[in-house]
C-alpha cells in the first residue's frame, strides 16, 4: 500500500485537483466554517448573541483538568466506543463473510439488504424500538416468558447492556460493509491456494483472509469508534440515568444548558484525545495490515 | 511420490454435465498433459483431484488410496493457480513458507527448505520482495516453488504459463520441466497449447464436453488419432470423409484412399481419414504412379503461406481445402493458380471410424 501511495505522490497532485475541488470545496463551506466559529467559541467566555458581555479564556478547556468528572466520562466514553467496536467486528466481520463468501446471487442481494436495512430508518426511530423491546414487560420479556416454564424479569432498559445494543445495532452495517468490500476484493483462489498447501479453514482464515480483510476492519472500527465515542442519544434513551457519557454532557451544554463556549471546548479535548489514538494506532494497524 | 487413478468420475453443474464417465491413470512420476478446448472439463477434472469440489460418481484414488473423504488439506497436493493465487500480503519467502510453516515446522528447517526451493526456481534473492514487485514469469516461478516446498505426492498445474509472452513462456516450459524431472514427482498439466502439450508430456489426455476422446503419448495421439476431433484438435490435419472400402475410403467422387493405421472398418460403412499436412508431397506436371506414395490427388494452388522455415500451401480440391506443409529448402516456390499433384503414403493416413 505504501508503494502505491508513492506512486501516486511522484505523478504530483496537481493532474488530480480539478477532480479534488469540488470535495474541497463542499468540505471547507460545510466543515471547516462552522468548525472555525467552534474553535473560536471555546475560548469565550460566553456566547457573542443577544449583546452579552464576553471576553477570551483558556478556562473552559481548564474545567476539563480542573473536574475529574470530565476525564471519568470520557473514559467511559472511550471504554464504551471500545467495546462497540469489539461487538460490532464480532458481529459484523462473520456476516459480512458469509455475504461476500459464502452466499451467491439472490440471497445474497437479500441478507445484504437486512444488513443496510438500519441504515435507512430514522434513527430515533430505532432507538424507540428498542426501548420497547428492552423494557421491562416489553417485547423480549413477554416472548421469553412465553416460551420459558419459569418465570425471569428481562429489563435491560436503562442499562449500559442496552446503550451498548442500541450502538451496536446503529453501527454493525458499518463494519458489514467496509469487511464486506475488502473480503469481496480476496479472490478464492488465494483460499483454496492456502488449503492446497496444507492450511486448514482455520489457519487460512487466521493467515490469509483477516491480514487481507484488515483494511476494511480499520476502516469499520474508526467508522464506528469515533462517532461512538461523541453518541448521546442512544445513552440518553436506552441509558436512562446509567446513560450519562461524555457525549451527553457536551449535548447538555448546548442545549440544555447554553454554555456553548464548554460544550465546544470539551468537544474539541474528545477531537484531538480521538486523533491521538488513531495516530498511535495507525503504525499498529498497519504492520497488521 | 504417487500416481493419481481417476475411475468413471462425473460431475454436473444443474444440467450440464462437466465431466462425464472420465477414466484416466495418471502414472507415479509422469507428466500428464490435459488438453482440450475451453469449458472442456480440464479446471474442473483437476479440482476433483485437488479436493476443491466433489464428483458426483466415480472415485479418485492418490497413491492406491481412495480420497474420497480425505479433505484437500490433507491430500499433499502442491497447486498452481492459472492466476498464481500468491498471498499479497507476504514476501516471497513467506508465501514459499507458508506450507511448512501451517505444518508447525521448525524455523531453521523453514529457512533452509525455502532457500533451497528459490535456489530451485532460480530466484535466490528475490525472498524478500512483495509478489507484486515481480515479473509474470517470477510470480510463475514463485508459485511452483511454493507448491512444491511441502513435497506433495502430485503437482497439480491449471494453465500456469497462459499469462506469459512466447519467449518466457518457451524458458519457463524447459525450467518446469527440469524441475519436475529433478523431483520426480506426479505432474498433471493442463493446458489450451498443443505444442506445449506435444513437447513437455508423456502422456496427454484430450478432453471434449467432459468426456475424454483419446489418452496416450504425444507420439501415438499425433500419428494415430481415433477421432476427427483428435486429429484436428492435436495438431493440423487434412480429413477425407468416404466410404469404408476394407483397406482406405472411397470419397464419393469414387477417388480411393489407401490407409494402413487406424481403426479397422467394416467395408461400406462411413469412415474418414486424416493426414497430417507435413505428409503430403506437392509437386508439378503429370501425375507419375509411385508405390511409396499411393495416395494421390490433384488440385490448384488457392494460397501459400510463408513462415520462415517452411510454407504452407493451401491446395483447392473440388472445393475442399488441402493444407500441405513443405520446408523451405530454397526450391522453386509454386504459384497461385498453379495445377500441382499431391501424394502421400498409406502409412501417413489415419483411418477413422465415423462418430
Ligand atoms: N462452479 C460451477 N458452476 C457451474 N458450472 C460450472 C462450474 N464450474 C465449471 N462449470 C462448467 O463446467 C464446464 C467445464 O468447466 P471447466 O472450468 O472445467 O473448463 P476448462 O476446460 O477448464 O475451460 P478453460 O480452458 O476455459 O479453463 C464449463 O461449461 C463451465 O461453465
Ligand atoms: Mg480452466
Amino acid at each position: 500500500m505504501a508503494d502505491q501511495l508513492a506512486i501516486g505522490s511522484r505523478r504530483g497532485l496537481r493532474p488530480a485537483l480539478p477532480l479534488l475541488l469540488p470535495a474541497y470545496l463542499w468540505l471547507t463551506v460545510a466543515i471547516f466554517l462552522p468548525l472555525s466559529a467552534m474553535v473560536f467559541f471555546s475560548f469565550m467566555t460566553d456566547l457573542p448573541l443577544a449583546g452579552k458581555e464576553w471576553s477570551f479564556t483558556l478556562g473552559n478547556y481548564a474545567a476539563f483538568f480542573s473536574q475529574s468528572l470530565y476525564s471519568t466520562l470520557l473514559f467511559a466514553s472511550l471504554r464504551l466506543g471500545l467495546e462497540v467496536t469489539l461487538w460490532c467486528v464480532v458481529i459484523g466481520y462473520p456476516a459480512a463473510y458469509v455475504l461476500a463468501k459464502v452466499l451467491k446471487g439472490r440471497s445474497r442481494e437479500a441478507i445484504f439488504l437486512l444488513v443496510i436495512l438500519p441504515f435507512w430508518s430514522n434513527g430515533l426511530v430505532r432507538i424507540f424500538s428498542w426501548a420497547m423491546v428492552l423494557r421491562e414487560g416489553g417485547i423480549l420479556d413477554t416472548a421469553l416468558n412465553a416460551v420459558l416454564p419459569f418465570k425471569i424479569n428481562i429489563d435491560l432498559m436503562y442499562s449500559y447492556p442496552a446503550v451498548i445494543i442500541g450502538l451496536v445495532h446503529s453501527y454493525v452495517p458499518y463494519m458489514v460493509l467496509t469487511c464486506y468490500l475488502t473480503l469481496q476484493a480476496i479472490d478464492d483462489s488465494l483460499i483454496e491456494a492456502g488449503r492446497s498447501l496444507g492450511a486448514s479453514r482455520r489457519q487460512v482464515l487466521w493467515r490469509v483472509i483477516i491480514p487481507l480483510s484488515m483494511p476494511g476492519l480499520i476502516a469499520g472500527a474508526a467508522l464506528i469508534f469515533v462517532p461512538v465515542v461523541g453518541s448521546f442519544m442512544e445513552p440518553r434513551i436506552l441509558g436512562g440515568r446509567t446513560g450519562t457519557f461524555y457525549g451527553t454532557v457536551i449535548e447538555d451544554q448546548f442545549v440544555a444548558v447554553f454554555n456553548w463556549p464548554l460544550g465546544a471546548a470539551l468537544s474539541f479535548i474528545l477531537l484531538a484525545v480521538v486523533l491521538i489514538i488513531l495516530a498511535l494506532a495507525a503504525p499498529v494497524l498497519r504492520r497488521a495490515g | 511420490m504417487a500416481g493419481v487413478q481417476v475411475a468413471n468420475v462425473s460431475r454436473s453443474f444443474g444440467a450440464h454435465k462437466a465431466l462425464d464417465d472420465v477414466s484416466i491413470d495418471f502414472a507415479d512420476g509422469g507428466f500428464y498433459a490435459l488438453l482440450g478446448p475451453s469449458g472442456s472439463g480440464k479446471t474442473t477434472l483437476l479440482r476433483q483431484i485437488a479436493g476443491f469440489d466433489f464428483p458426483d460418481s466415480g472415485r479418485i484414488a492418490i497413491g492406491g488410496e481412495s480420497v474420497e473423504r480425505v479433505p484437500v488439506e490433507k491430500r499433499r497436493i502442491g497447486m498452481v493457480f492459472q492466476n498464481y493465487a500468491l498471498f499479497p500480503n507476504m514476501s516471497v519467502a513467506d508465501n514459499i513458507a507458508f506450507g511448512l510453516s501451517v505444518r508447525g515446522e521448525p524455523k531453521a528447517t523453514i529457512a533452509t527448505e525455502v532457500q533451497r526451493a528459490l535456489d530451485l526456481v532460480q530466484l535466490g534473492k528475490l525472498g524478500g520482495r512483495k509478489p507484486h514487485q515481480l515479473s509474470g514469469g517470477q510470480r510463475q516461478r514463485v508459485a511452483l516453488a511454493r507448491a512444491i516446498v511441502t513435497k506433495p505426492r502430485v503437482l497439480l498445474l491449471d494453465e500456469p504459463l497462459g499469462a506469459l509472452d512466447k519467449a518466457l513462456r518457451v524458458d519457463m516450459q524447459i525450467e518446469l520441466k527440469r524441475i519436475q524431472r529433478e523431483i520426480g514427482i506426479t505432474t498433471i498439466f493442463v493446458t489450451h497449447d498443443q505444442e506445449e502439450a506435444l513437447t513437455m508430456s508423456d502422456r496427454i489426455g484430450i478432453l471434449r464436453d467432459g468426456r475424454l476422446v483419446q489418452e496416450g503419448p504425444p507420439e501415438e495421439i499425433y500419428d494415430r488419432p481415433q477421432s476427427e476431433f483428435a486429429a484436428t484438435f492435436l495438431g493440423d490435419a487434412n480429413i477425407f470423409r468416404g466410404d469404408a472400402t476394407g483397406s482406405g475410403i472411397k470419397l464419393p467422387d469414387g477417388t480411393t484412399i489407401a490407409a494402413s493405421t487406424g481403426a479397422s472398418v467394416p467395408a461400406g460403412a462411413k469412415a474418414s481419414c486424416a493426414v497430417r499436412p507435413e505428409r503430403i508431397r506437392i509437386a508439378t506436371g503429370a501425375a507419375k504412379p509411385d508405390p511409396a506414395n499411393a495416395n494421390m490427388l490433384t488440385g490448384q494452388v488457392s494460397k501459400r503461406i510463408f513462415a520462415g522455415n517452411n510454407s504452407t500451401y493451401f491446395v483447392d480440391r473440388d472445393g475442399q481445402a488441402l493444407k500441405v506443409i513443405v520446408q523451405n529448402t530454397g526450391a522453386e516456390r509454386l504459384a497461385e493458380g498453379q495445377p500441382v499433384v499431391l501424394s502421400w503414403s498409406p502409412d501417413s493416413t489415419v483411418l477413422i471410424a465415423a462418430a
